[in-house]
């Protein structure tokens, strides 16, 4: 599903993000990258998510290179992939529903249908009650939980995970990682960042090592090592 | 973008610009401080128009005419002049006219008036008065009347007594410059000031924006398109120029009183405030125009700089 051919980011001050970095991940797999802070493993994601332009190899997500899209285009294939922040980045003057709703009304999905589907959602995530509610007025984990309810909203096909659990106390974390894991067995592809060993453990599914810039480890079974 | 969008992004704007109520206010007062200024320029030039308007109004040459000159001739010369396209008006005076406004001018003078009664014939002759479109055409106006065959009777001899021009030359000149050099000065005052406000304004919205480009970033990434971010933000911006807009026209009703009042002897009879009521529905359609335009183009210029992401 998503190809990464030899990958390589140079910034202007000439730190070498990623060197040559290829990868593949398959539909309806859940892969977890681990790494140090530094090793490249957001800027993989941002590559992915059409954030950040490579200076040498490719993105292809199906047959679509991802960085020859015209800007005009990346708006409807960024609705292809839901994505999950560290910091939540919900829209802090936006209610839990209103955030969610926001992401269903620019996929241009009808007025109906978010009318029954946000509640739906945020009650999947154990939200039914906090509809109403900012950003601001939700603890840490509820926050995260109303960002993955936004990330799968528009049923994506891959869902995209920047340290989900880098802000979480462990029960959170739990719940969390619960919830991303039914997010894969209902078959959508999931690709996830955490430098917690505990995450990784949980997960259980392929991990990839990242350490400056390159991939250092493949494994088919979780595994943390470094 | 589709009617549902239409709806979508106006009700998010309006959202928007409720919650955000701090910084909408001080989008709200800099617009109106902007507007403010821009309204004054408005009426300053309007007002000082039609001073000028009035002055312009107040200048004529007249042309004397001998005493024993017949109508005739001097309708035929009006005639001619008024085909002149430099000359809006010409109204001729008659002796006999003349003579009234004479007495009626002097009625209190009883030495004038018996003096008058002294001599058998009328001693005034008949006058044109002839106003042109723009003081600094007299000038040619008065040439004109100098021109051989221009002014001469049918039996060839001179008609005109003097034409006042060159004793008025001088005012004539001084307003010509003084009527200039006031456009010339208004209009770049205005535009000073109207960038001046355009600044201020675009400067507050970004300001107003750059707080809200987490926000932005992340519209980015759940994939909603380039008009779908900019136009609550577009919105919001109008709704700060319109709401500023109506206060600043609000305002303006106790200034304009307050200022016509003290200010009405001086400006020769134009009232500052029943010129604002007269014209109130122009005003209020090019302040509410600027307001709405200022708004709505400084948040869309404010916003174009976090869509690249």
């Amino acid at each position: 599903m998503i190809y990464i051919e030899n990958l390589t980011k140079k910034y202007s001050d000439k730190t070498l993000a990623l060197d040559d970095v290829s990868l593949g991940v398959e539909r309806g797999e859940f892969v977890t990258i681990v790494g140090h802070s530094g090793a490249g493993k957001t800027t993989i994601l941002k590559m992915i998510t059409a954030e950040e332009i490579p200076s040498q190899g490719k993105v292809f997500f199906e047959s679509t290179n991802v960085h020859d899209l015209r800007r005009g285009e990346i708006p409807k294939y960024r609705r292809k992939i839901g994505v999950v922040f560290q910091d939540n980045r919900l829209i802090p003057n936006k209610t839990a529903y209103e955030n969610i709703a926001f992401a269903m009304e620019a996929a241009g999905r009808s007025d109906h249908e978010i009318v029954a589907d946000v509640p739906e959602i945020l009650k999947l995530v154990g939200l039914d009650n906090k509809l109403w509610n900012f950003p601001h007025e939700l603890s840490g984990g509820e926050r995260q939980r109303v960002s993955i309810a936004r990330a799968v909203i528009n049923q994506p096909e891959l869902i995209i995970a920047d340290e989900p659990t880098g802000n979480l106390d462990p029960i959170n974390t739990f719940d969390v990682i619960g919830l991303f894991k039914k997010i894969n067995e209902m078959g959508t592809t999931v690709i996830l960042t955490t430098h917690n060993k505990g995450v990784v453990d949980l997960i259980g599914n392929r991990v990839v090592t990242v350490e400056k810039g390159k991939i250092i480890r493949d494994d088919k079974e979780g595994k943390y090592v470094l | 973008m589709n009617w549902i969008n239409i709806k979508r992004v106006s009700k998010a704007g309006f959202i928007s610009f409720w919650r955000n109520g701090m910084t909408s206010l001080s989008a709200v007062l800099v617009m109106f401080i902007s507007l403010f200024i821009v309204t004054s320029l408005v009426l300053g030039s309007a007002l000082s128009q039609s001073i000028i308007d009035m002055l312009k109004e107040k200048v004529d040459i007249n042309v004397y005419f001998k005493t024993n000159v017949t109508e005739e001739d001097i309708l035929a010369l009006q005639e001619k002049i008024s085909t002149l396209p430099e000359v809006k008006d010409v109204s001729y005076t008659s002796k006999e006219e003349a003579l009234e406004g004479f007495k009626e001018r002097h009625k209190d003078n009883s030495l004038i008036l018996s003096s008058l009664d002294e001599l058998k014939d009328n001693p005034l002759g008949a006058v044109l008065s002839i106003k042109a479109k723009e003081p600094s055409q007299y000038e040619g106006i008065a040439k004109f009347l100098e021109e051989d065959g221009v002014s001469i009777s049918s039996d060839g001899s001179g008609i005109i007594d003097k034409v006042n021009f060159y004793q008025n030359k001088l005012v004539i000149d001084r307003l010509s410059k003084l009527i200039a050099a006031t456009e010339k000065i208004g209009f770049s005052i205005s535009l000073v000031f109207a960038i001046i406000a355009i600044i201020v304004t675009l400067n507050t919205m970004q300001l107003a924006i750059y707080t809200s480009r987490e926000e932005i970033s992340v519209m980015r990434l759940v994939g909603a398109g380039n008009w779908y971010i900019r136009g609550p933000f577009i919105v919001s911006g109008i709704m700060s120029g319109f709401l500023a807009s109506l206060l600043v026209l609000i305002v303006f009703y106790p200034i304009t009183i307050w200022v016509g009042s003290r200010t009405a002897d001086f400006l020769a009879g134009i009232n500052l405030f029943n010129y604002y009521t007269q014209n109130f529905f122009e005003i209020a359609i090019i302040t509410m125009g600027v307001g709405i335009l200022l708004g709505g183009i400084s948040a869309l210029l404010s916003v174009r700089r976090y869509l690249h992401i």
